[in-house]
């Protein structure tokens, strides 16, 4: 689909400019697909969806927590329900990025001009690092103050001690409940669009193939029309999400 | 194979992952979204039920005081002469030591001093200005301040030595030492011991000159000077030596995704060096950027290529190739 252009309208106009870009890079029926290549068929593309998923968990029951204030969840039963869902929604969190990025590096899922993809997805997980040890110094108990004074020397060793001081618990609290979860949802959200505008990596072409090309026989490059179930008939064995 | 024809070979293999242009399949993103929220929180919600989330209340400096007063006030001492871990840490919190440092790149000591702590007053002579009602104890911190610093060293290290032998007053309130030419400094660290035990030190270190503060520097400081908090962290197998940084308290996961950094501190140069700190910082900053650049790093991109796990992956589709279905089928 490709954006409409209004000729009453100047093409000078900023607005139109942006709307015609971003609809000629994301067409609504590339951003929200209803279909996916068929080669999309393994669980190994599980793990990005549920990446997303233990991070609306962690956003959730983070705001809930938050509304609340960060000394609640000490006394009340159901600030501790909370902040248990919070701590496993970011172990799940950290497992599943984990298992998705293995899993894309072992499809080299950076070919195909897709290297940003892979980019924002890498960077994504080392910020996320420091939003969760934030929150660990930030729990106000005795995990806080040991991690917070033992982590306190690697930050002041490169400089950054008086912006990320981790033993400044008000610092650190704004850090992780505003400032490092809006760099990760902007992150996470250049990651998805990257994902629907370059498409899912198709699989390697293989080795048998290229030869065959090389020694004239195999026509022209894009093996990859290659015949395959059509949609619906499945070969495919598992849905999965096309991050 | 020449750069030329690997230069090729990367073009075709870029061009061929380009564009799809096979056969797709039906698929509802929306539904699959809704599906994973459903399942995390089942998830979370049933680890919650089985096994909560640790909450160790904190430590106090009245605690600490309370139950081990001697390692109190020799900490207290090593703070009054400026012996103590953060007398001598440099930036960001005093000019005392240059920090750490990789050749010649010093970046502790060029962001400077942004949360100044003078050891002595904020964790001594201060405290003790604020005691009312206790002449004998300010005429000592008048004594001390008024004495040459190689007096005042003299006292505060032969009072140090005396408190090896020190035993506790019924009721733990203050320490008696052997008699010995101290100046000062037992009458005063008596009076910040009683200060620590009834709360007062507690309230007193916090760093802030308005009502409202959040900024804790001062008494962890001063807590991680002494044992207070490596005690506890040692029965709890959180000691640096003990991968503590990735660890919490209790048998939970705590930070694995720490794995990588805390294995530099257990292992050699890191281990035994005054710089380990930033040269983990640098091997892990390195390692990281290597990470987000592997799509630019020939040899790692390639890895993906040389073992095919890829056609585990994408069996289905390979195998299809291998077998295309009959028309009409």
């Amino acid at each position: 689909m490709s954006a409409v252009k209004d000729p009453n309208l100047n093409d000078k106009n900023w607005t139109v400019k942006v709307r015609n870009r971003a609809v000629g890079a994301l067409p609504p029926d590339k951003l929200l697909p209803d279909g996916v290549p068929a080669y999309v068929s393994s669980w190994i593309y599980v793990f990005g969806v549920l990446t997303l998923a233990a991070l609306v968990v962690i956003i959730g029951s983070g705001t809930i927590l938050a509304l609340k204030g960060p000394g609640w969840w000490h006394f009340t039963g159901i600030g501790h329900f909370f902040n248990s869902i919070h701590l496993w929604s970011v172990e799940l969190f950290f497992f599943v990025m984990v298992v998705h990025l293995w899993g894309k590096y072992w499809m080299a899922a950076w070919r195909g001009g897709r290297a940003g993809t892979w980019i924002t997805g890498a960077v994504t997980f080392l910020v996320a690092v420091p939003c969760a040890l934030t929150g660990y110094v930030s729990q106000q108990n005795f995990d806080a103050q040991w991690i917070s004074t033992q982590a306190k020397d690697a930050m002041n060793s490169i400089g950054i001690g008086s912006f990320f001081n981790l033993t400044n618990f008000g610092q650190m609290y704004s850090w992780h409940i505003y400032l490092l979860p809006m760099a990760v949802v902007g992150l996470v959200g250049a990651h998805v669009l990257l994902v629907r505008k370059h498409g899912v990596v198709p699989p390697f072409e293989l080795p048998s193939a290229r030869a065959a090309d090389a020694a004239g026989d195999g026509g022209d490059v894009v093996h990859n029309e290659a015949p395959l179930p059509e949609a619906g008939a499945s070969a495919t064995t598992t849905e999965g999400a096309p991050s | 194979m020449s750069r030329e024809s690997r230069k090729l070979a990367r073009k075709r293999e870029n061009d061929y992952a380009r564009n799809w242009k096979g056969p797709y399949r039906s698929y509802d993103l929306i539904k699959e979204a809704t599906i994973a929220i459903g399942v995390m929180v089942g998830l979370a919600v049933v680890l919650t039920i089985l096994f909560s989330s640790p909450d160790d209340k904190p430590s106090t400096v009245q605690q600490w005081a309370r139950s081990t007063p001697a390692d109190f006030v020799t900490t207290a001492v090593t703070e009054l002469d400026g012996s103590s871990g953060t007398g001598g840490y440099g930036p960001p919190y005093n000019h005392n030591a240059d920090g750490q440092h990789i050749a010649f790149l010093y970046p502790q000591k060029w962001l400077g001093v942004s949360h100044p702590i003078d050891t002595a007053a904020d964790y001594v002579i201060n405290p003790l200005r604020e005691i009312n009602g206790e002449p004998v104890t300010q005429a000592a911190v008048s004594a001390y301040l008024a004495a040459p610093a190689k007096l005042q060293t003299a006292w505060t290290d032969a009072y140090t030595k005396a408190l090896a032998n020190a035993t506790p007053t019924a009721g733990g309130s203050a320490l008696t030492v052997k008699p010995g030419n101290y100046g000062p400094v037992p009458i005063m660290m008596n009076s910040l011991l009683q200060y620590a035990q009834g709360g007062g030190l507690d309230g007193a270190l916090v760093n802030s000159t308005q009502f409202y503060q959040t900024d804790y520097t001062k008494p962890l400081l001063f807590m991680a000077d002494g044992g207070v908090l490596s005690d506890r962290a040692q029965t709890q197998h959180l000691l640096g030596e003990q991968w503590g940084m990735m660890n919490e308290t209790g048998s939970f996961p705590g930070q694995t995704w720490l794995w990588l950094y805390t294995f530099w501190y257990q292992i050699k140069p890191f281990s035994t060096s005054d710089n380990a700190d930033i040269l983990v910082m640098a091997v892990m900053g390195v390692l990281s950027l290597a990470f987000i650049l592997i799509p630019l790093i020939p040899g790692i991109r390639d890895i993906p290529r040389r073992i095919p796990l890829y056609k585990l992956i994408w069996r289905d589709y390979y195998r299809g190739l291998a077998d295309p279905p009959k028309a009409g089928a």
